[in-house]
């Protein structure tokens, strides 16, 4: 039996005993002729299932957590020689010998030895705990079922206590998906302050050279590891203009044309489409990026440069011309957040009351003078927080940059050029073989706080603003 | 057709009263029936005149097709789709429903209140200049102040907001703003101001300031006022129409109306045994 197992037997005891309370609420309402259930049946076995199954697997959970934990502890106070270890290599010897111990498998240098014997140690200790785990649990499910079961009785307020359970389990659920947040964020911050202790934050902050190869040998060739991380900054928020400056006015007269001039009809065939695009798959536009847009962008930089030549134009003659651009990816990203714009802007314009339309029309405004002048203006907070939306999102987008925008750390302003960003930059520094607690993997982390931070800010803007337009209409 | 309508048509049959006025109306319709769709028609063969600087009051049960024939009478019913207007609303003597005539000009000169107060999420000064502003009736800024001005004054409104006409005019009591609503259709300069329940949504002291306000504006405008209270149509109107199920039943001077009903379903209605 494992973990799984026991929590498909826990959870079916859970099925059987809510048929059993319910059984039993149904004679007991039978047999006392007179008092009428309190609640309906139903409640007295939901009732007893929660009790059968939420303490016992509260205990089952919070065991398995800490489990492994303890028992390593356990198994250290036994040896002397894993003591001795320093921090680093406990914590590798530990792995192997929990590998060792679930799998048998070893193939460490170590000291094998001492590693066999504490295998052996850790999984005694392990099962032990784990059936001690399966006996609590097992009791505490049945001490639920029975302190329930004894209490069922017509008078028994079942529909209210299960009600007062239901909040406890949701809250728990809350809990649960807020904890992981936190978790993520605080590991992410633990390695970020670990990487800037390694690099000063000053240096990532505001230096222009990002090239994080560190030499694996001394005097290695070609790797300076300097880890300024502008340039990415930079990329990011370029590519982002780019993109914002296609999508902003696209999606936002889309939607004009969808939620003011378009027919129901029109509407209805629209709508399903464009959520259709908002659900492509970013690579998919990112190796259309890659293979069509990319090489366009290029032709028509070669245009550009011969024109320039032609025409004696300096900077148009020594433009740089890459396949690989930040116009390309700024265009295709733009592409893929239009639908996004336009979905959120249909929903603000359309959200403006008809009588602001009446209002301005029966004051012989024309359909276009009463878009222009007063729906777009009253929907305004919205459609800005849809665009701060869009941003964080362009922010956030990966595949279509890596793709389409290279992974050159260059800081150029010139859109026929390569760039990358943040989320290219993560990719590319935590794939492929990586020391874990290399420089360049905890770079990888610092980024990932540094967009953390920049798209938590965007979206609480944005919301405020949302919540704002919202408010108005109230 | 069944028994029912058979019996209704008798019922309802030819308008009494005196649907027409002496001398020239301002607005007058004739024949008018109007249609949602192919089986829904809310306005019956209604013929009425409105006559100038009077206030024709209109009343009936709810769904008779009061707002819908308003609507007709600045073409506000252009903006709804398959809604189809036949016979003939002439405002001054001109078929306002011929090709010749522009909707959105039409509107200029058929101002229009509603029954919510729906101010511009803009300031109280952008309320009232967006009408001059559209159709340019100003040549410069100090003449777009005047005609502020003068609107909010004969809304009397002025005294409350010519220290704050850079707020929100989404920021006044449900009163004001509806009698900013007035000032901004005034600001437009309309000859005939429709109102669809202008005082539905307010109480009794800011309805009384409203009616206070119809009054005076008769004087310079022909009036046209949906209400559901009989109490209002008696107090301010001139003529009163009462409607029953599309088709107007009985039009007449406000006092025979409400003295001296011809039929029985006006009767009824004004006496409160129905509707
Ligand atoms: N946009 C529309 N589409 C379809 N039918 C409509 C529409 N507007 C109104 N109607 C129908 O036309 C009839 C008359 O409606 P109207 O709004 O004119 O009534 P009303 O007299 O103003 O009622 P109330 O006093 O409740 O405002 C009703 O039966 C209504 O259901
Ligand atoms: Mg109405």
């Amino acid at each position: 039996m494992n973990d799984l197992d026991f929590f498909i037997i826990l959870l079916t005891s859970a099925v059987v005993v809510f048929f059993i309370g319910q059984a039993k609420a149904r004679s007991r309402q039978e047999s006392t002729s007179g008092i009428r259930l309190h609640s309906l049946p139903n409640y007295y076995g939901y009732l007893t299932a929660l009790w059968t199954f939420l303490p016992a697997l509260g205990v089952f959970l919070v065991w398995s957590l800490f489990e492994s934990n303890i028992v390593s502890m356990l198994t250290i106070a036994k040896f002397t020689q894993l003591q001795q270890l320093s921090t680093d290599n406990l914590s590798l010897a530990l792995n192997e010998i929990k590998i060792l111990a679930t799998t048998g498998i070893y193939y460490s240098n170590g000291d094998a030895n001492i590693n066999h014997q504490a295998a052996a140690v850790y999984s005694k200790y392990f099962n032990h705990s784990f059936n001690l785990k399966i006996l609590v649990s097992t009791l505490l499910a049945l001490l639920g079922f029975t302190y329930t079961y004894l209490r069922i009785n017509p008078t028994m307020q079942a529909r209210n206590s299960v009600e007062r359970l239901i909040v406890y389990v949701l809250l728990i659920c809350a809990l649960i998906a807020i904890l992981t947040t936190l978790g993520i964020l605080f590991s992410v911050l633990f390695e970020s302050v670990e990487f800037f202790s390694k690099v000063p934050i000053t240096e990532f902050l505001f230096g222009t050279h990002w090239s994080p190869q560190i030499a694996i040998y001394e005097d290695q060739a070609g790797s300076s590891g300097s880890f300024g991380a502008v340039p990415l900054f930079w990329g990011t928020i370029f590519i982002s203009i780019i993109a914002m400056m296609i999508a902003a006015p696209l999606g936002l007269i889309a939607a004009i044309f969808l939620s003011e001039y378009a027919t129901s009809r029109v509407r209805a065939t629209i709508k399903p489409i464009l959520e259709i695009l908002a659900g492509v798959p970013t690579v998919v536009y990112g190796f259309f990026a890659a293979l069509t847009i990319g090489p366009l962008v290029r032709d028509f930089g070669y245009y550009l440069r011969e024109v320039g030549v032609n025409l004696d134009i300096e900077i148009l003659a020594n433009l740089t011309v890459s396949t690989e651009s930040s116009l390309a990816a700024g265009l295709v990203m733009g592409m893929m957040i239009v639908p996004f714009i336009l979905s959120l802007s249909d929903d603000v314009i359309s959200a403006v009351p008809d009588a602001m339309r009446d209002g301005s029309t029966a004051l012989g405004a024309t359909k276009s003078e009463t878009v222009w002048k007063v729906i777009v203006p009253a929907a305004l907070p919205g459609i800005v927080g849809g665009f701060l939306l869009a941003i964080s999102r362009a922010i956030g987008e990966t595949m279509i940059v890596l793709m389409a925008a290279g992974v050159a750390a260059n800081l150029t302003a010139n859109p026929m050029n390569s760039v990358t960003t943040i989320t290219t930059q993560i990719v590319t520094l935590l794939t492929g073989d990586q020391e874990f607690d290399s420089v360049k993997t905890l770079a990888a982390f610092a980024l990932g706080l540094g967009l953390f931070i920049t798209t938590l800010i965007l979206n609480i803007i944005a919301l405020h603003v949302v919540r704002k337009y919202r408010e108005q209409y109230e | 057709m069944n028994n029912n309508d058979i019996e209704l048509n008798q019922q309802l049959g030819k308008t009494v009263g005196n649907p027409l006025v002496d001398g020239i109306p301002r607005m007058s319709c004739q024949s008018v029936d109007v249609f949602y769709n192919q089986d829904l028609q809310a306005i019956f063969n209604v013929s009425v005149d409105l006559a100038k600087n009077q206030i024709l009051a209109m009343i009936g049960p709810s769904g008779c097709g009061k707002s819908t024939l308003l609507r007709c009478l600045n073409r506000m019913n252009d903006t709804i789709d398959g809604c189809i207007v036949t016979g003939k609303i002439y405002l001054d003597n001109e078929d306002i429903y011929t090709s010749n005539i522009d909707p959105v000009l039409l509107r200029a000169k058929v101002g229009m209140v509603f029954q919510k107060p729906n101010p511009f999420p803009k300031s109280i000064y952008d309320n009232v200049a967006y009408g001059p502003r559209l159709h340019g009736l100003m040549t410069n800024n100090s003449e777009l102040d005047d005609i502020v001005e003068e609107s909010l004054t004969k809304a009397g409104l002025w005294k409350e907001t010519k220290d704050r006409l850079n707020k929100p005019g989404t920021g006044l009591s449900g009163g004001q703003q509806q009698r900013l609503c007035i000032a901004r259709t005034i600001a437009v300069k309309p000859e005939v101001i429709l109102m669809d329940e202008p005082t539905s949504a307010l109480d009794p002291i800011a309805t009384a300031t409203i009616e206070e306000l119809m009054y005076e504006l008769k004087s310079s405008y022909t009036i046209a006022v949906v209400t559901h209270s009989m109490q209002q149509a008696a107090r301010i109107s001139d003529r009163c129409a009462y409607f029953h199920l599309g088709r107007l039943v009985e039009v007449n001077d406000t006092n025979i109306v409400f003295t001296n009903p011809e039929h029985g379903l006006t009767e009824n209605y004004i006496t409160g045994r129905f509707g």
